[in-house]
């Protein structure tokens, strides 16, 4: 059924990314390409892969914004990975009409069961975010499962339980866990730095939430130029006795 | 928002078949049908092919044509899935009621109940066609009651004047009555789609790259690097431009020949030239039909999609 869940999950499966720490490497969206390409939703076909304008399904993509702040001048670059939020209310699982997309009651991850989708793209015009793919090549719709088939997979170590864009950030942007809890590790986290949804007014309340960066230490202008070192190279001042010494013989 | 050709054949001739039906049950309930069977094959089988003809269309778009009876099963939460069921029952009484009419020759008593009855169901299904797109908050152009209020305007605009072309192919003495009525109808729909115009137009932002992002504290928001150099599946989809640029003159366009041109032209047909009836209703119908294909082509072409905020977009 694409109703949701009657009562919101207890568990909320979600990610925490750091929008402070996040360099734009772009290792989540490729890791995330190679583990889900053998995955649940597999394959994540590309058209044109070698050729001009390839395209394909991505279900991560990283993008960069830049925030100029009017009054200062000043401004910043943000680089902001994006993928599913599995909001708990999403209008990408109520406008299926076929029961593809569903919310799972045990975890809150949104899925599509690519058994019975028919490809009208109806969810990917319902969800804010840009979290739906088309496969042109099998015809259904395909999306972030949140690595449902490597977070309970326990023929890998406990450490390695988390989607792949989380174990591959170089950085540790990304963090997983129960947003449900709030004591859990990034409940706190987010809590302790200020995280944010994206388009709350779009009325998706997602589970992703985001880290704001930190404000930026400000100085005076005059500081913020790089120090430059004075030139000694003629002058003798600070320089011990045998050093002047030295220099009067050899200047002479 | 990309505008595939079968989506807008579909709103556009599904619309006019159930205007159709729906005129066709009214009229016979006042006594202003013919219950000849000829006619009725006639009136009928352009009905019926627009609806079938749409619904099959709408198919065309999808990626797994062969499980389109899946849609049927999420009426609890899909306004696809309702107007999917309300289209399929819909067939019952109209059919019967086409039956009847083309076989009995009759079209009053217990049969135009049956009419009567499916019309109902029509406007319904026209409702639920409407609600697929008026649902979305993400296109914020079709998220007004606007949306609902001309999609069954039309079905009714465009049924009146396909019904009154057959009546003055047969030559009946009801079509200046079915001309007058199409000429309301026309009239109808000039103003709720300027007034669907001026709502989309004036409407304040709903979200905004600052709201996207969550990052409007830190000032004013601008894409600096998409997230690939290449196009995607969201911009295709999500993303079309080639309308805007020249939003206004084919505004102008869908005006001029879905609305102005067969309004004048119907007036011509019942008060200057009813000698020449057939061949002015046969314009005012063509000019109509590429009126209200390019009204439904604007109507996705000029919808944006707030995902295109993550795209460049400032405000949507």
């Amino acid at each position: 059924m694409t109703s949701l869940p009657r009562k919101s999950s207890r568990i909320k499966l979600g990610l925490v990314i750091d929008l402070d720490i996040c360099v734009g490497c772009q290792a989540c969206a490729v890791n995330c390409k190679e583990w889900n390409t053998s995955g649940h939703s597999a394959p994540l076909t590309d058209l044109n892969p070698y050729g001009k304008g390839q395209q394909g399904v991505w279900y991560n993509r990283i993008h960069s914004f830049e925030a100029l702040d009017e009054k200062t001048g000043e401004s910043q670059t943000i680089n902001f990975p994006k993928s599913c939020l599995h909001c708990e209310d999403a209008p990408c699982v109520t406008v299926c009409p076929t029961g593809a997309s569903y919310k799972r009651e045990e975890d809150g991850i949104v899925l599509v069961n690519g058994d019975i989708c028919i490809g009208c793209k109806l969810c990917s015009w319902a969800c804010p975010y840009g979290a739906r793919e088309y496969d042109e090549t099998e015809g259904v719709m395909k999306k972030c499962t949140l690595c449902v088939d490597k977070i309970y997979n326990e023929t890998l170590s406990p450490s390695s339980r988390v989607p792949a864009c989380v174990s591959t950030c170089p950085v540790g942007a990304r963090h997983f866990g129960d947003l449900g809890d709030p004591h859990s590790e990034i409940s706190n986290l987010v809590k302790a730095r200020g995280g944010f949804s994206l388009m709350p007014e779009q009325g998706t309340t997602p589970v992703n939430q985001y880290l704001p960066p930190r404000p930026k230490q400000h100085q005076k202008r005059a500081d913020q130029s790089p120090r430059e070192l004075e030139h000694k190279d003629t002058s003798t001042d600070g320089a011990g006795l045998l050093a002047r010494w030295v220099d009067k013989v050899l200047s002479a | 928002m990309h505008p595939a050709k079968s989506v807008i054949f579909f709103t556009t001739g599904s619309g006019a078949g159930y205007g159709m039906l729906i005129w066709l049950a009214v009229l016979s309930l006042v006594g202003l049908q013919p219950a000849d069977t000829f006619y009725g094959l006639v009136a009928f089988g352009i009905a019926f092919g627009l609806v079938v003809g749409g619904l099959v269309s709408s198919t065309f778009h999808l990626g797994r044509p062969e499980r389109a009876w899946r849609a049927m099963s999420q009426w609890r939460s899909s306004w696809l899935s309702r107007e999917g069921i309300a289209a399929i029952a819909t067939f019952g009484p109209t059919g019967l009621f086409a039956l009847a009419w083309v076989i009995l020759n009759e079209n009053q008593s217990y049969s135009v109940g049956l009419g009567i009855i499916g019309a109902v169901m029509s406007l319904i299904t026209v409702y639920c066609t409407s609600m697929i797109y008026g649902s979305l908050k993400t296109v914020p152009a079709w998220f007004t009651k606007w949306t609902r209020v001309a999609y069954i305007t039309f079905a009714l605009m465009t049924g009146a004047v396909l019904l009154w072309l057959v009546s003055v192919l047969f030559n009946l003495p009801q079509a200046p009555i079915i001309g007058q009525l199409s000429m309301v109808f026309i009239v109808l729909g000039f103003v709720v789609k300027l007034f669907y115009w001026r709502s989309v137009d004036n409407a304040p932002a709903t979200s905004t790259a600052e709201s996207a992002t969550g990052l409007g504290k830190l000032g004013k928001i601008s894409l600096v690097e998409a997230p690939h150099s290449e196009d995607n599946y969201l911009l295709q989809e999500m993303g079309y431009r080639v309308a805007r640029k020249h939003s206004t003159k084919l505004r102008k366009i869908a005006l001029a020949l879905g609305f102005v041109v067969p309004f004048i032209l119907i007036a011509l047909a019942i008060y200057g030239f009813p000698q020449f009836q057939l061949i002015i209703a046969s314009i005012a119908v063509f000019s109509g039909i590429v009126g209200i294909v390019t009204e439904r082509w604007l109507f996705f072409a000029e919808a944006k999609h707030v995902v295109t905020l993550y795209y460049g977009e400032s405000a949507i």
